[in-house]
């Protein structure tokens, strides 16, 4: 069983680089080392047997995210500057809520427990008559598209949404750029 | 079982790597521990593969590379050009 501790070790290495991004003055540094965060959780997250969760954290958080934090530091320089003063109360509060959040676990089910609510609810029922209810072959598509179908429909909206807003503010900046050019 | 050797090797070297992406007095030095750390990532996953038998890991470690070589060529422009639209016209010292 070589699985738990080389987990345990990459959280202790999780842990490590969070404390380097918030000591890290030099904003170009932390954009590297989030770059390392979101390998090592996305090894943590395979390791857990998560592979699209995993897949997820590495295109958004090692390839696009680190494009973009690159695109904002060429807006605003590299370098922060050193904070006024020392706030304690968000470190106290992120430790309260991390505590909590651990305290809670304790109330989860076991890893991969076959009886764990998740897998006694609806799930039989999807397996057994998702065919004749949804006549679609596929179970992902049937759940995704049939019986979350309004939730599909959310999403889709909300990321439609977002893309028009994206393309508005693109298009009101080249604009800007040709009248200021000609 | 020859695993649980190689994932001590492999973690051992993932905190040497952190190690020097903590420590890099240079933005090279972390951009180079950056790259190493996601290549260590991939082995990795194929080390966990072989482990558990479970396929599929592999793929996941292509693109693993594939997003590695972006992230690390992104930073790279950045740093010689200050800019990732620009085809690099202006020098910038940034950083």
């Amino acid at each position: 069983m070589i699985e738990t501790p080389g987990i345990a070790a990459l959280f202790v290495m999780l842990a490590a680089v969070a404390v380097a991004v918030a000591r890290q003055r030099n904003l170009f540094g932390v954009v590297v080392l989030t770059g390392t965060y979101s390998f090592l959780m996305a090894t943590a997250l395979a390791a857990l047997d998560a592979a699209d969760v995993a897949m997820t954290e590495a295109a958004v958080g090692a390839g696009i995210s680190t494009v973009l934090f690159l695109g904002a530091l060429n807006l605003v320089g590299s370098l922060e500057s050193k904070p006024m003063e020392r706030p304690w109360i968000p470190l106290v509060l992120s430790l309260f809520t991390g505590m909590l959040l651990v305290y809670g676990t304790y109330g989860l089910p076991a890893f991969s427990d076959p009886h764990a609510p998740i897998h006694t609810h609806v799930v039989p029922r999807y397996l057994q008559e998702g065919l004749a209810e949804t006549g679609v072959p596929n179970i992902v598509t049937a759940v995704l598209a049939s019986y979350r179908g309004y939730d599909t429909l959310g999403e889709t909206t909300v990321v439609f949404t977002a893309g028009i807003g994206v393309i508005t503010l693109l298009r009101r900046r080249r604009k800007k750029k040709e009248e200021g050019g000609s | 079982m020859i695993y649980a050797p190689v994932v001590a090797a492999l973690i051992a070297t993932l905190a040497l790597l952190l190690a020097r992406a903590f420590l890099g007095p240079n933005v090279f030095d972390r951009a180079l521990a950056a790259n190493a750390v996601g290549t260590v990532a991939m082995l990795l996953l194929a080390v966990i593969e072989f482990y558990t038998g479970r396929p599929g890991f592999t793929d996941l470690a292509l693109v693993y590379g594939l997003l590695n070589i972006l992230g690390t060529v992104a930073v790279l422009k950045f740093f010689r050009v200050g800019d990732l639209g620009e085809p690099g016209e202006k020098e910038e010292e940034a950083a």
